[in-house]
């Protein structure tokens, strides 16, 4: 387990999302209109789409080529289609906005 | 009075035998007493979609069919959690193993069948188990949360749905199969091949003809060793190598058996007074096992028990569909060649389609599709009814095309019996479906889902739900108006006059206010009301990127590696040996692995990195081409009068002073424009949304063609003298589409809706003209070249980069 900081919030847009690469792995960064930041493997379990690119509703991404919705908090596709990806816990500094991504 | 019913007993709680008594209720509601025995501790539910369940895709809930309080308040007692261990048939009574007896006058033997279980050397090991019921879905669920490696024994229908929930479950799967080809019983090599490939890349593995020799393990399974003396490590192991009709009760009481409890046509067994329907019973030598027939035989036991006529079961074709997401196959019927039919096949590797049907004597006996099953359900009609194919072929096999199947199609569904099941997935029969029409108002395909479950699962049965629907609600289906997507049940009309009535200014404000089920919506009603607002507040509304699919966020077109293409804006196809240097500068620079003509004479630089791309706009220092968007793309010209001999008009001019005028305007959908220089078209101007042919003095304007999917030509909208007439009626039809069609709906599908007339009589006269020829400039001046604000506005670019290097801390 490593915690990593990664960036500011202020540099992810509100339903936007930003990448970064850890390693071999390519992570997605989300902004939820809650305030939360979410982070997935950038990896669309159907035919591995860059979701970073997707769009955003509520909590759910929409993979930008065939349109899977990845539900940001546990991973999961959503119906009717199946398949997970990966999820990363994120933490957020209140102060100064710093996000932490452990994994 | 009930003393008057007769007693009707059956044995077994599972899909076939409750769909009788269903059907037999319906009939004959109150002509017996009825009391159910069912071994499992559960109400009738969903076998079939207990894959669903394991894949995540259905709760338990979901797949009660029928609830204990249908069992009450339709008098019918049940027993949950007995097994009938007995049954005297000379006095007509039956005792379980809870000690309770019950006599009867009637009795329906639907016992279903057991998983078959290879007799290995340690098959009893904690951790092997079948797919069978509720308890094997749950012992599946349990494991995954404890253990990591899942063997699935045996490549059919069934195994695979098993190892596609355990992969869902986080499991590593590997599927064991003898034969050398998956499902080898539904599908030819070919298309089991592709099959195959799909489930590898879902992260499925096999181990494919392997003989299973012995379990592994000490109390629980650690393993399983195949004859070859490999062994393969498992956690669990799931047995899914077939299933036996489950006759035991029977045998034990004397009822004539051979595989299954042998029935006649009318679901009779020799012993007076005793039936048989399900997966238990064995009729003209075949036991079925999926639900289609054994709903028909249902459905004639109900009239027989119920005293009505009736014609005698005669036996089914089956169909199969798999039921594992990003997976389409179909088969049905006689898919394998023999001697006396001919197959015709399509393959498409790169597309991953295939396509087998297999013909006999002019009729259609088999089918097999792969990647595309849309037809699976006609073509399954098709056989089903024998129909002579003969001519058709050749549109058979390359896809239906609905306007020549639509008479036949309309009787077929007329003349198909009640009973007929249409959606396989949910057993649900055609008369299921008119009856939701008929007496429970369900006017659209959503209520229909909701209601009957038909077209739940995986959907080929839309389209003759849709049929339908057409047929017994008529012109009300068509006035129902479902909603632009699943958050909102409003049409799009309903949404426009909306926002204009209430003047609603953001993508949130209509959502709150028209109350919309999702509370950010989703990427199909987001992108429509941003146009939407875009399109009437032009002045005031600020676009909301976000809301925009990832081509226009991004301003190129994202290719399935994730990569993107650039293509700058070439008026008229018209361009300069400088410009062409520095692309061709660019795209080396920027190791560009692919530089491509388009279909509307530009270059696209192909297989371009995201983070490059802003550099690579500035550097080209070229306005975007727009390639990507819900806008104007090209303007396709040819050479016209300023080359070619035959050209009368100067169409390249033309060309670059349409392409000009509106660039970069919001469109519902994109929108393709050409000019021909003469009647011979060779800018093939009548495939275009707004096509401009010259004329000998004048201009033909066409609009509504497509050279997509469908192809339509277009239709011709006027004649006009002047190049400024063909710029006024140019704009005043764009912005009367941009004002009227739905979003997403090209020009081809709303000139068809909305009719040639109309959009004629509309632009008609001059002053309508001018004014909406007004408000598409007004639009169009407060355009801006997307590539250059990108470059320009760091807020904008950053978003192509990384976000910083991690820093451990
Ligand atoms: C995971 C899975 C997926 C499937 N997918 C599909 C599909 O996509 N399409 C399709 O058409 N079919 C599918 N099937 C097959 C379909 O579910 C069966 O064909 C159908 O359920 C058979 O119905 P039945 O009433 O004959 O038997 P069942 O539904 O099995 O009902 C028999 C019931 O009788 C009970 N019983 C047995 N003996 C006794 C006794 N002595 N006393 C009391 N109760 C007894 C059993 O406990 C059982 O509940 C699937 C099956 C499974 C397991
Ligand atoms: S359409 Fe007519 S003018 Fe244009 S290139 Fe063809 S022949 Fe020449
Ligand atoms: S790759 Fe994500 S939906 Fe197909």
């Amino acid at each position: 387990m490593t915690k990593m900081l990664v960036g500011n919030v202020n540099e992810i847009d509100i339903k936007g999302s930003r990448k970064l690469l850890v390693g071999n792995t390519e992570i997605a960064l989300f902004r939820l209109t809650t305030g939360e930041v979410l982070a997935v493997e950038n990896k669309c379990p159907h035919k591995g789409g860059a979701l970073s690119e997707g769009m955003v509703c509520g909590s759910r991404v929409h993979c930008p080529l065939h349109d899977w919705r990845v539900d940001l908090h546990s991973g999961n596709v959503l119906a009717p289609d199946t398949g997970h990806v990966t999820t990363y816990e994120v933490e957020i500094d209140p102060e100064s906005g710093h996000i932490y991504l452990t994994l | 009075m009930s003393t008057l019913r007769k007693k009707l007993v059956m044995v077994g709680n599972g899909m076939a035998g409750v769909r009788a008594i269903e059907h037999l209720l319906k009939l004959a509601p109150e002509a017996y007493e009825i009391t159910i025995f069912g071994a499992e501790p559960h109400p009738n539910y969903n076998r079939i979609m207990l894959s669903s369940v394991l894949a995540g895709g259905a709760s338990m809930n979901d797949i009660i069919i029928n609830d204990l309080e249908w069992y009450h308040s339709n008098g019918i007692r049940l027993y949950t959690g007995h097994t009938v261990t007995s049954i005297d048939t000379r006095q007509k009574t039956v005792y379980t193993d809870k000690g309770i007896e019950a006599s009867y006058d009637e009795l329906i033997l639907a016992t279903g069948s057991n998983p078959f279980m290879l007799p290995l050397p340690g098959a009893e090991k904690e951790g092997v188990i079948a797919f069978r019921d509720i308890k094997d879905t749950q012992i599946m669920q349990e494991t995954a949360k404890t253990h990591r490696k899942a063997l699935v024994i045996g490549g059919g229908l069934l195994g695979l749905e098993a190892a596609r929930g355990l992969l869902h479950l986080g499991m590593e799967v590997s599927v064991v199969h003898i034969h050398e080809y998956i499902m080898e019983r539904q599908l030819d090599e070919a298309a089991s091949v592709m099959l195959r490939k799909e489930l590898e890349e879902q992260g499925m593995k096999f181990l494919l003809k392997k003989q299973s020799e012995a379990i592994l393990g000490k109390k629980r399974v650690k393993g399983l060793l195949f004859a070859d003396g490999e062994i393969a490590e498992a956690d669990l192991i799931v047995m899914a190598v077939g299933i036996k009709p489950n006759v035991e009760l029977a045998r034990k009481s004397g009822i004539e058996i051979n595989r299954g409890i042998i029935v006649n046509d009318y679901m009779e067994t020799n012993t007076p007074g005793v039936y048989s329907v399900g997966e238990c019973a064995e009729h003209r030598g075949i036991a079925y096992g999926l639900v289609a027939p054994l709903y028909e035989q249902g459905a004639v036991l109900a009239k027989r028990l119920a005293g009505v006529q009736t014609e005698g079961y005669a036996g089914s074709i089956t169909s199969t569909k798999l039921k594992v997401s990003g997976v389409d196959v179909f088969s049905a019927g006689q898919f394998t060649e023999q001697p006396g039919s001919r197959a015709l096949r399509y393959q498409d590797e790169i597309e991953g389609v295939y396509k087998k049907l297999v013909i006999k004597d002019d009729k259609l006996v088999g089918a097999v599709l792969f990647g595309d099953t849309g037809d699976g359900a006609q073509l399954f009609s098709m056989i089903k009814n024998n129909e002579n194919i003969k001519g058709m072929e050749k549109e058979l096999l390359l896809g239906v095309s609905s306007d020549a199947l639509a008479s036949p199609k309309g009787n077929r569904l007329e003349a198909m019996a009640d009973d007929e099941i249409i959606c396989g997935c949910n057993g649900v029969s055609k008369g299921a479906i008119a009856e939701a029409i008929q007496s429970g108002g369900c006017t659209s395909v959503g209520a229909i889902k909701a209601c009957t479950k038909a077209s739940a699962s995986c959907g080929g049965c839309k389209p003759l739900v849709e049929g339908l629907l057409q047929i017994y609600a008529g012109d009300n289906a068509v006035t129902v108006k479902e909603g632009i997507c699943g958050c909102t049940t409003l049409g799009r009309d309903e949404i426009v006059a909306e926002i204009k009535r209430m003047e609603l200014k953001t993508v949130k404000e209509v959502m709150n206010v028209l109350d919309w089920s999702n509370d950010e919506g989703c990427a199909k009603c987001r992108p429509s009301l941003n146009y939407y607002l875009g399109m009437l507040w032009p002045e005031e509304y600020i676009d909301e990127k976000e809301s925009r699919f990832t081509n226009e966020r991004y301003h190129a077109n994202i290719q399935k590696d994730g990569t993107y293409s650039v293509v700058p804006r070439i008026y008229g196809g018209v361009t300069t040996p400088a410009d062409l240097i520095k692309i061709a500068e660019v795209a080396a620079k920027f190791d560009v692995p692919m530089v491509k003509f388009t279909g509307g004479q530009r270059l696209d630089l192909l297989g371009v990195k995201k983070e490059d791309l802003p550099k690579m706009w500035e550097e080209l220092d070229m306005p975007s081409g727009h390639a990507y968007g819900k806008t104007l793309r090209t303007v396709k010209t040819c050479v016209g009068s300023t080359f070619c001999r035959f050209g009368t008009q100067d169409a390249i001019g033309m060309g670059i002073r349409l392409e000009k005028a509106f660039e970069r305007l919001n469109t519902p959908a994109k929108v393709k424009l050409a000019v021909s220089g003469c009647p011979r078209n060779c800018a093939e101007a009548t495939i275009k949304d707004f096509g401009v042919v010259a004329i000998d003095g004048g201009w033909e304007l066409h609009i509504g063609g497509n050279g997509g999917v469908h192809v339509r030509a277009t239709d011709l909208l006027c004649v006009v003298k002047t190049d400024d007439e063909v710029l006024e009626w140019a704009s005043a039809f764009l912005q009367y589409y941009r004002e009227n069609a739905g979003w997403n709906e090209r020009t081809a599908q709303w000139v068809e809706r909305v009719g040639l007339d109309s959009i004629k009589q509309a632009l008609d006269d001059r002053e309508e003209r001018l004014a909406l020829k007004e408000r598409i400039e007004a639009t169009l001046r407060l355009t801006s070249d997307p590539w250059k604000q990108i470059v320009n506005e760091p807020e904008l670019r950053k978003n192509f980069e990384p976000i910083s290097q991690p820093e451990t801390v």
